[in-house]
């Protein structure tokens, strides 16, 4: 299951907008992830291997879930198959294959619903097939060459999310003990060590201890990093790459709470914003979630913030409902750092010096889940707009929520589909392009991951970081 | 002899497909009203209010706005066969009420001037599905049945107004026949025949399919939430079970 070489289409693009390709069946149907391993699956209390009798275990998951996902009930239902989402997809603009299709791709679902659920439709000669290996491997192609960005629900006349569709599937593959490698593996990180990444406690506050240092070199000030203190205002969950590879980040949320005067903490048991039980299955979305609230009980702290992070906005609107109430913390809650801070900067409480970002011309990326599932949208416009003089929007069919994925969300961000990743970048990188921006900014770690890689591959000279980084760069301490 | 089986058979016929539309569209939607909706995913930008939500949905089920902004030409096409669809259902009023309120005999003439344009979207959809590979790609037998047989409806109806006439008041004994229960014989027309033959199928053929999207639409969750996730604690009824507290 190695990543195959493939050449996907050459498209020329106009006004930062990429064409849409002649289809290539099957073209990009080699590029699978790597499947899961025991030991992932044993933590995160999955079957260990495919199980027996796999087909009537996974029939009894979908029958499960429709009764438990109104979305998915009606979704496979009322598909006129209009073909409105076709191209909407940036997996199927980047790789041309028609099973990136948002309605090929729920199809692929949607056959085997009909197999199993509607026999009048099969009767009628609507397109059904039993769940057979060939299916399944399809699945587990093709449910993982979507990022669950839900921009297909935008342009569809009945708001069908194929997000939706994506998640019931890959939670029956989950269920007869089919994941891949990378998501299993970062939901188990979490479990043990408390972050997607595993980077241990002691290497955590070690690392804060060392931006400490960075920080009194820059700004000749002692601007704390704290870990685990009890009875600090703000707990802080941010992408726990903030703390090693988008540092600047991570030393900007430093400035802004030592310019304000609030105490804050990271926590090492949940030292991560960031859910990738949302791309697995319910339960392990629930247990990830519940760990920042039970890190905001055991440190005693009046809120929880959420930092830059796509997926982890989109889960965090749901803590109230997946480990809430949420009341024994100060309203209103959640919060994203973006929402908090642009509040701040219109109440006036920092001093900005917006040249100071004059070297740059900024253009911002909606990541797509914080953009579309998690409305997101102002805020970090107006944080760029009070930090920088020279801000430009991509193409309008590309920004807020219409906005692209990067090509990594939903549990990609994994080097074996590289190729997945690059084409699905693609529609991003050329609206960049058009825009000749030299800083992008976006506010998710999964972006932040790969944009730079996608920029390099498709030669779009953009540097991309984050939305406090520029912050961090204008206020006047 | 056989005139009054085949009559007495279109008459069962009849009222089985109706009770099949009504009973099975009914099952549906209900289905669609029990299933939970355990997370909010409110398509963004969302509205906050109710009101915003009962305009989004009019506008849905009305205009077609997401369309629009898909692809103007499938809008066009969409938009003006439901049009034709709506308008050429309301004429039919005539056929059913007695005496005939006159807003609908007002509605008539752009009630027929639709049944003449109805097939011009309806083969402009279905051209759609043959000639564009993707949209070939995507469409399957049933998508193609349903047009067909709205498009043989549309066509036998246009007959029997214009060309092929069938006599109004016999057409109306029939239908206040069935609708008062006491049935009569249709008219032993042809194609007025098979056009009620078609529309009986398709009334079977309605609730099973694609077609249910004319009611499901307003179940789409996605459409029909409120963007309040972060204002109100929303509970997910089947949370407990999942059990991790
Ligand atoms: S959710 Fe996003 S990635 Fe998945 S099919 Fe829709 S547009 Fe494509
Ligand atoms: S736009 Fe909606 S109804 Fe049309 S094919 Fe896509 S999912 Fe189906």
């Amino acid at each position: 299951m190695t990543s195959a070489k493939v050449e996907f289409p050459e498209l020329a693009p106009k006004n930062g907008i990429l064409p849409v390709p002649e289809m290539n069946e099957g073209i990009s149907a080699a590029l699978t992830c790597h499947p899961c391993k025991v030991k992932d699956m044993r933590a995160i209390a999955l079957p260990t291997e495919r199980v027996p009798d796999w087909q009537n275990k996974a029939v009894e998951k979908l029958r499960e879930l429709l009764t438990k996902y109104r979305s998915l009930q009606v979704y496979l239902d009322i598909c006129a198959q209009c073909g409105a989402c076709a191209d909407k997809c940036q997996f199927y603009l980047g790789t041309s294959d028609p099973n990136n299709m948002p309605v090929a791709r729920a199809n692929l679902l949607r056959k085997v619903y009909r197999y199993y659920f509607k026999p009048f439709e099969r009767f009628t000669g609507g397109e059904a097939e039993a769940f057979n290996d060939q299916v399944l491997q399809e699945w587990y192609t093709y449910f993982y060459q979507c990022s669950e960005c839900r921009r297909c629900a935008v342009f569809c006349p009945y708001g069908i999310d194929t997000a939706e569709i994506t998640m019931a599937a890959r939670e029956i593959m989950a269920a007869i003990g089919v994941a891949t490698k990378y998501v299993t593996e970062v939901v188990a990180k979490v479990y043990e060590r408390g972050n997607n990444l595993g980077i241990p406690g002691p290497a955590w506050i070690d690392n804060c201890q060392f931006l400490e240092e960075e920080l009194k070199a820059e700004t000749g000030r002692d601007i704390r990093m704290p870990v685990d203190e009890e009875g600090a205002d703000v707990l802080l969950v941010m992408p726990s790459a903030d703390n090693f590879a988008n540092t600047d980040t991570m030393m900007a949320y430093g400035k802004l709470f030592y310019h304000l005067g609030i105490s804050w903490t990271t926590s090492t048991y949940a030292n991560e914003g960031g859910n990738f039980g949302l791309f697995l299955n319910y339960r392990n979305m629930k247990k990830v979630n519940k760990r920042i609230l039970d890190a905001a009980r055991q440190l005693k702290v009046k809120r929880v913030i959420w930092g830059e992070c796509g997926h982890a906005w989109r889960a965090a609107i749901h803590t109230d409902t997946l480990s809430g109430p949420m009341d024994f913390l100060d309203p209103p809650h959640p919060v994203h750092i973006c929402q908090f801070t642009a509040d701040l900067i219109k109440r006036g409480a920092f001093k900005i010096d917006k040249s100071a970002n004059d070297d740059v011309l900024v253009t911002y990326h909606d990541p797509c889940n914080a953009a579309r599932a998690g409305s997101l949208l102002e805020e970090p416009r107006e944080m760029i707009r009070a930090t920088c003089n020279k801000f430009i929007e991509m193409p309008r069919d590309t920004i807020r929520e219409k906005t692209f994925c990067c090509g990594a969300g939903g549990g990609l961000l994994t080097d074996e589909i590289m190729p997945i990743r690059m084409a699905g970048g693609r529609p991003r990188a050329e609206a960049c392009r058009s825009t000749g921006a030299t800083y992008l900014a976006t506010p998710c770690a999964i972006c932040k991951a790969q944009l730079p890689e996608v920029m390099k591959h498709w030669k779009v000279d953009t540097r991309v970081g984050g939305v406090h980084d520029l912050l961090s760069k204008a206020m006047i301490l | 002899m056989a005139w009054n089986l085949l009559a007495g058979l279109l008459i069962g016929f009849a009222y089985l497909s109706f009770i099949i539309l009504v009973a099975g569209l009914a099952f549906r939607l209900y289905l669609y009203a029990k299933t939970p909706a355990p997370l909010k995913i409110v398509s963004t930008p969302g509205p906050k209010t109710t009101g915003g939500v009962l305009t989004r949905l009019a506008g849905d089920a009305l205009i077609f706005p997401n369309l629009f902004q898909a692809d103007k030409a499938l809008w066009a096409g969409a938009w003006v066969f439901h049009v034709c669809l709506a308008l050429v259902f309301f004429r039919h009023a005539r056929y059913f009420l007695y005496p005939v309120p006159e807003w609908i005999s007002d509605w008539a003439s752009p009630g027929i001037l639709m049944g003449f344009v109805l097939p011009i979207p309806a083969l402009y959809l279905f051209w759609r599905r043959l000639a564009l590979p993707r949209n070939l790609f995507i469409s399957g037998l049933p998508d193609y049945i349903s047009l067909m047989l709205i498009i043989l409806i549309a066509a036998t109806g246009m007959l029997v107004s214009y060309y092929a006439r069938v006599y109004l008041v016999d057409v109306k004994a029939f239908t206040l026949g069935l609708l008062s229960l006491k049935p009569v014989a249709p008219p032993a027309h042809p194609i007025f025949l098979a056009h009620f033959f078609l529309v009986c199928l398709l009334m079977i053929y309605f609730p099973f399919s694609k077609l249910v999207h004319a009611g499901g639409i307003f179940f789409s969750p996605t459409r029909n939430q409120r963007d309040n996730v972060l204002q109100k604690r929303y509970v997910n009824p089947w949370d407990k079970e999942v059990g991790i507290d």
